[in-house]
């Protein structure tokens, strides 16, 4: 890792970011992310091996969050393509432009009359009449960047194989002007909510992080950090009440971000104590099915005997 | 690095090479590079912390969280005995636990007893219980995990070299126990603790609170019980004993409890994972016919020039989906969990009917109409639908039949027939033409059957004589076969 040849230095031997997953977790907290062992470890690893971290996990967990406090904590640049269907390479890598071409071509046939051919096709595909996109921007970049891939699951399988050489050796090839090599090895996190299984080549390439709803301690840590003039009692009683909503069935367990959201209106009402009645009152804003709110309010105006999860406290297994 | 190659000589790669293969064993996709890259990944960190070498492994090594459990019992048996400090003595009969020196002693009757013996051998019962009790109260880990070292000692009652599998172990010690009733008592104790009565809110708050420590007492005592497993045994022999299938590979037939929750659990992801394939499929497949307008249009922008196809998307018919399952005791499992996958894609299809049967046939549908939870008309189909006819034990033939008066008539060329059941029909007549004219009719006529495919036709069981009316009878017996089945369906 340390043998670096001053001559040819080569991305591969670059310094490493961080000097250990404790000074990492820190750095994400003052930017108030709160990240939990695994995930700082992950990201140290990530860095060490010089390899793009796959993030998987329900929405709103904060896997968007962590790639740009990432970046905030590295003072990086965020270079962020976001992916949908149909995104093909001319949106992500790199596109000729097609119409400064033509006007140059046009132009030169007035001009002079002389010129051949050759030059004018060197001359139109050369850089300046290439568009960068995201992937490209980030390897040609000089400057510290992060480079985000977010919902990656929404290109199809067949536009996935787009993202493998960049992944594997940070290199774009363009067959008029050959490879273009990184600089740098950038930051590259990739999100995904899991709406369909990423291709075996993917994932192979990547470090593999799973970010799951916080526990209690660190959701209530969360909503402390993000909502201001949230009492210590309050945040407590926040996320104990939000884990017992996840543990229903529900067809879309609240997010992180949709607790935080419900603490900063339990603050607006001046709200001291959670009864009952005000959780009921609110619960719309953590849950987004009317079927999953008729069943929250039904579960917490039960009487405590009526009903019972059952299950964990059978002796067998 | 330095630090690495001293710790981590050929031991360690020994440990990782067989760690790999095992979890190749298991069932997870390890690939090489993957493997280069859990060998340097280790490098990296520092070897006496346990969880930071497990990140590590998992990050490398397993790149889905649903394998995520597989890989846990795998870890957990290979670097067990390499506890807290990374002691890689293989005396691992001496059970003395270092946490418990460290861990703060109880106050009260357990304290002397706790710092003397390291083993707590001398309480009571009694003592016992109230020391639980109180590490509950308070939630303190570490006392936790030595309460669930100190019951397993004592209650589990573990012969070395005995060939039972650590369950029995566990519910030997969990009946001793008594964890409801300890619920019970914290409860109680919450209640009087509280100023002014509970309300439920708060009560239910207290209560999951409760319930959670409890659990992961639990896991505390099945890593116990695990640990000295391992010790007594060996790593390879335990690994492959406490071998646990991929949720998508557990047969619905042999379930267990407990795997039948991991499957509820499974199958939720898939349902939406397979809803927005579909979804997507349909409007992006194959690309329809050209669309001139559109090109034309787009074709200003290059000056005149078509450079730039367009096409229309293709708009495939949506198929009508008629359900046909067996709901007898041995087959319900596949039937419920058919069900609410063909449901939860329902929006893909025309129209979906369901009907369930033992030896009499009920339509179901009304259940999954007007509601948006799958779950609760399951359940619903299970306490209310009316197919016992004679003695509940499964007739095919006399379902048949009847389905073929009441409902033949709704078949129509647009119809696909799924019919689930191992077919086995207790020796009654088959009545296969129904399954004839039904193929007649329908568009398609799909058998699933959740029996390996050895077992067919063999004992009661007359799928084939069903099957050759059939477009294609599958074997479907977990997740994985049920997913490719309806992927391929629409």
């Amino acid at each position: 890792m340390t043998s670096q040849d001053p001559t040819n230095p080569s991305p591969f031997d670059a310094e490493p970011r961080f000097d250990s997953v404790e000074e990492l977790r820190t750095a994400l907290r003052n930017v108030d992310y709160l990240s939990d062992e695994g995930i700082a470890g992950i990201v140290y690893l990530a860095d060490r091996l010089g390899k793009p971290i796959l993030v998987e996990g329900p929405a709103g967990t904060g896997k968007t969050q962590l790639a740009k406090s990432v970046a905030e904590v590295l003072g990086a640049r965020l270079i962020r393509l976001q992916c949908y269907e149909g995104l093909d390479e001319s949106k992500a890598l790199y596109e000729w432009n097609y119409k400064k071409q033509l006007l140059r071509i046009q132009a030169t046939k007035s001009d002079t009359e002389g010129q051949n051919w050759d030059e004018i096709e060197d001359d139109i595909f050369s850089d300046e009449f290439l568009l960068e996109r995201p992937l490209l921007e980030a390897i040609r970049a000089t400057d510290p960047v992060v480079l985000l891939i977010d919902e990656v699951d929404r290109v199809e399988v067949e536009t996935e194989a787009l993202l493998l050489e960049i992944l594997s050796d940070y290199q774009v090839s363009i067959p008029e002007l050959g490879t273009i090599t990184a600089r740098q090895i950038p930051m590259v996190f990739l999100t995904s909510n899991n709406t369909r299984e990423l291709s075996e080549a993917l994932k192979r390439r990547c470090l593999y992080l799973h970010v799951d709803y916080p526990d209690m301690e660190r959701e209530k840590e969360i909503v402390l950090t993000k909502v201001p003039g949230l009492t210590e009692s309050l945040a407590d009683q926040i996320a104990r009440v939000v884990r017992s909503i996840r543990q229903l069935e529900l067809k879309k367990a609240p997010s992180v971000s949709e607790t935080i959201d419900w603490a900063r209106t339990l603050v607006l009402l001046g709200v001291e104590q959670i009864d009952a009645e005000t959780a009921t009152g609110t619960v719309n804003i953590l849950l987004k099915y009317q079927s999953d709110i008729q069943k929250v309010v039904k579960e917490f105006a039960a009487e405590q005997k009526s009903f019972s999860r059952g299950g964990i406290l059978s002796p067998e297994a | 690095m330095a630090e690495a190659s001293d710790l981590a000589g050929e031991s360690l790669l020994e440990l990782l090479a067989g760690f790999i293969v095992e979890l190749r064993q298991a069932g997870l996709p390890v690939s090489l590079t993957e493997n280069l890259d859990a060998m340097e990944a280790v490098q990296y960190i520092p070897l006496g912390d346990r969880e930071a070498f497990k990140y590590a492994l998992a990050a490398t090594l397993v790149k889905n969280h649903s394998h995520w459990r597989a890989f846990e019992t795998v870890f957990e048996v290979y670097f067990s005995l390499r506890g807290a400090e990374w002691s890689l003595d293989p005396d691992a009969s001496d059970f003395v636990d270092p946490d418990e020196d460290q861990s703060q002693a109880p106050e009260g009757a357990g304290e002397g007893q706790q710092a003397q013996g390291g083993s707590g051998d001398s309480l009571t019962p009694e003592e016992l219980a109230e020391m639980l009790y109180k590490s509950l109260m308070r939630g303190d880990q570490s006392m936790m995990r030595a309460m669930a070292r100190q019951s397993v000692r004592r209650y589990a009652g573990m012969e070395p070299g005995r060939p039972v599998g650590g369950t029995y172990y566990l519910y030997r010690t969990m009946r001793n126990l008594n964890l409801e009733g300890m619920l019970e008592r914290l409860m109680e104790q919450a209640q009087e603790d509280s100023p002014e009565p509970l309300t439920p809110l708060e009560e239910r708050l207290e209560r999951d609170e409760y319930e959670n420590r409890i659990d992961s007492f639990k896991k505390e005592i099945e890593s116990e019980i695990r640990r000295r497993l391992v010790a007594d045994r060996g790593v390879e022999a335990m690994a492959k004993t406490l071998r646990k299938p991929l949720p998508e590979d557990i047969d619905f037939m042999h379930a267990s409890r407990d795997e039948m929750v991991q499957l509820r659990k499974a199958l939720q992801p898939l349902t939406r994972r397979l809803a927005i394939r579909l979804a997507r499929k349909r409007k992006h497949g194959r690309k329809g016919a050209l669309d001139f307008r559109n090109t034309v249009r787009h074709s200003l922008s290059y000056g005149g020039v078509p450079a730039e196809p367009k096409f229309k998307y293709p708009r495939p018919s949506k198929p009508e989906i008629f359900v046909i399952a067996d709901i007898s005791g041995s087959v319900a499992a596949f039937a419920r969990f058919t069900l609410h996958l063909v449901y939860a894609i329902s929006g893909q299809f025309s129209r979906v009917r369901s009907f369930v049967f033992i030896d009499g046939i009920d339509e179901v549908t009304r259940f999954f109409e007007g509601t948006d939870d799958i779950l609760d008309a399951i359940s619903r189909v299970n306490s209310e639908a009316d197919v016992i006819w004679v003695d509940g034990h499964s007739d095919y033939g006399h379902a048949f039949e009847v389905f073929w008066e009441r409902y033949g008539q709704d078949i129509s060329s647009k119809t696909t027939v799924i019919i689930l059941g191992d077919a086995r029909n207790n020796y009654h007549a088959s009545q296969n033409w129904v399954i004839k004219e039904i193929r007649n009719k329908a568009r398609h006529v799909w058998w699933l059957n959740p029996e390996p495919k050895a077992y067919w036709d063999t004992g009661d069981s007359i799928v084939g004589e069903y099957a050759t009316y059939c477009d294609g009878a599958f074997e479907c017996r977990n997740l994985r076969q049920l997913e490719r089945f309806v992927d391929n369906l629409v």
